[in-house]
């Protein structure tokens, strides 16, 4: 259920994640998912990709700092509606979302949902007694 | 500049009648008010006893002024490590007045003073403004800061009991300054240096002409500056610049200060010794060789301080200045033996910096400290690489840390920094170590 994502700290100057990204494409690491968190002096880069631990020794090998964390990604029917019916099932649980954000793909006609909380585990719980489908790393990846 | 005639008036006016004793009988004062001083630390201080114990002295063995040599150092860390008040002579209830200035890691150092402490400071302010040439009538904007730092009251004093209208603007808001410097028709500034030099921009900006204002005179101290920022501050607008000398840990300002002559600080000998000794060995060096200022004040009643080592670098000008008065003189001070920063005329040190930063973080991360000026104020800004430690993905946790460091560093500081994380490795190192200060203020 629980996918690894990497976030690195950049700083917010021009060319600053022309450098991480170089390094994962000679690694042969493709970049799954991305959002970019930004405030005026620096950025968080969270990504979901093809190989985390390779990502991670890989970037970390040559400076950066890493932090790899748990995310869950739920798949969500691109229509009116499809977003709001998963964050209904949260309404009253108490359980908080740290932050999220989404892409869809064009394989489909589904969005893709990543989710972080703050209480994986109870957001899991949370979410299947809902029926909500989670998906695992390998579904997300392929 | 030629000296005023109001210079000429002031300087023969009753308050600088201490100027021109004849140097024997100084020395005479000096040597009864060292015998006294000592006696009082001697007694009252637990720590000076203690030193002068484990060098077999009593105050009975200073005879002579050169005896002044074999007197034990006081230093900053004495300060801190007796803080808040173990190195006073005076009970509380003699105590009238507390200030606070920078100590070399997170905590501050006290200085104390009692009502005579207190009158002492405004009468050397009194002869250092009348030898910059203030007198009764003059209009002195006090633009120092006023609070703990002791600049903003030494000046207000002095300048009240000189007879002048004082206007205690203290620092900041300089459109305010401006404004009231020229509503009021000011005569005369006390602030530090870049401070003016920011005020001269600012007044370029608003459309005022310094030249056209009162403004005659600037007292400007509380930091090093050159020969070159006189002669830019001086052609920028229409005053006479002095240079004022001073510490709290002596006093405050008031320990030395310019004449018209500007030809060094004369130091004022019946309340303040000066020395210059070898900064490494300690060994006194004679007048016209360069070395760290040592001052033992003669009159000082809740804090004695016996050899306090300045850490600021000059040398005592052999021979007679041509004002006429016979203070001995230090030259202008351009730099310290020890990684003080001074910032906008606050004292800051770079262990201060860590020791705000390892209270936030545990350890230690890479941090440098860069200095600008921008506009002629000082900017101090802090960059700190940030660790896996340190790392969160959460941008808000890591807002939080930034808030908490800058927190941290401006309450340790006492003034505004700027906070800036960093990505790892990327402050340089040499030989494994960082360079922890950037100064890029061009004086």
């Amino acid at each position: 259920m629980k996918i690894h994502q990497i976030s690195l700290f950049v700083e917010n100057k021009p060319g600053h994640i022309v450098a991480p990204a170089r390094l994962l494409a000679k690694e042969g690491v493709d970049i799954r998912a991305l959002y970019l968190a930004d405030t005026k002096q620096y950025g968080i880069l969270r990504m979901i990709v093809s190989d985390w631990e390779k990502a991670a020794h890989t970037l970390e090998s040559h400076g950066f700092v890493v932090k790899v964390t748990d995310v869950l990604a739920i798949f969500v029917p691109d229509r009116p509606g499809g977003l709001a019916d998963v964050l209904e099932a949260l309404d009253g649980s108490g359980i908080n979302i740290e932050y999220m954000y989404a892409f869809s793909d064009v394989r489909g006609d589904e969005a893709i949902l990543i989710l972080r909380f703050a209480d994986t585990d109870a957001a899991i719980a949370r979410l299947q007694a809902a029926g909500i489908n989670l998906l695992a790393s390998d579904e997300l990846l392929k | 500049m030629n000296s005023t005639l109001e210079a000429n008036i002031a300087d023969c006016t009753s308050v600088s009648a201490q100027d021109y004793t004849p140097v024997a009988r100084m020395r005479e004062l000096q040597m009864q008010r060292l015998q006294a001083v000592v006696g009082r630390a001697w007694q009252q201080v637990k720590l000076f006893r203690t030193r002068m114990g484990e060098r077999g002295l009593t105050p009975r063995e200073i005879r002579t002024l050169e005896d002044v040599r074999k007197l034990p150092f006081t230093a900053k860390s004495d300060l801190r490590d007796t803080y808040p008040f173990g190195l006073f002579a005076s009970p509380m209830k003699d105590v009238v007045r507390l200030h606070v200035s920078s100590g070399t890691t997170g905590k501050p150092i006290v200085v104390a003073y009692t009502k005579e402490d207190v009158d002492v400071w405004t009468s050397v302010m009194v002869r250092c403004l009348a030898g910059c040439g203030l007198h009764p009538g003059d209009i002195v904007q006090v633009a120092y800061g006023y609070g703990l730092f002791t600049g903003g009251l030494g000046a207000h004093y002095g300048a009240e009991a000189l007879g002048a209208t004082v206007v205690p603007t203290s620092g900041g808001n300089a459109d305010r300054q401006i404004m009231l410097m020229k509503d009021f028709g000011v005569t005369a500034i006390c602030c530090t240096p870049t401070y003016f030099l920011h005020l001269i921009d600012r007044a370029a900006e608003l459309g005022v002409d310094m030249k056209e204002l009162p403004l005659r005179a600037g007292v400007f101290g509380a930091e090093p500056w050159t020969d070159s920022m006189r002669k830019h501050i001086e052609s920028m607008s229409r005053i006479e610049a002095f240079d004022i000398y001073g510490l709290s840990e002596i006093i405050g300002p008031g320990v030395g200060c310019e004449c018209s002559r500007h030809d060094g600080l004369h130091i004022f000998e019946d309340h303040f010794y000066p020395e210059i000794v070898d900064p490494t060995t300690g060994e006194t060096l004679p007048d016209g060789s360069e070395g760290e200022l040592v001052l033992t004040t003669l009159s000082k009643q809740a804090m004695p301080m016996v050899r306090y080592r300045t850490r600021d670098i000059t040398m005592i000008m052999p021979g007679r200045c041509e004002c006429g008065r016979t203070l001995r003189r230090i030259a202008r001070i351009g730099r310290r033996s020890d990684d003080m920063l001074i910032i906008r005329g606050v004292n800051v040190f770079p262990s201060q910096v860590e020791a705000a930063l390892l209270q936030i973080e545990g350890t230690l991360p890479h941090y440098q400290i860069v200095l600008t000026r921008e506009q002629g104020l000082d900017q101090m800004e802090v960059q700190v690489e940030v660790t896996p430690q340190m790392f969160t993905d959460k941008i808000g946790a890591l807002q939080g840390l930034h808030d908490r460091l800058q927190g941290a560093l401006d309450h340790v500081l006492g003034i505004r920094v700027e906070v800036a994380l960093v990505e790892a490795y990327t402050i340089e190192r040499s030989q494994g170590k960082a360079k922890r200060v950037i100064d890029r203020r061009a004086t």
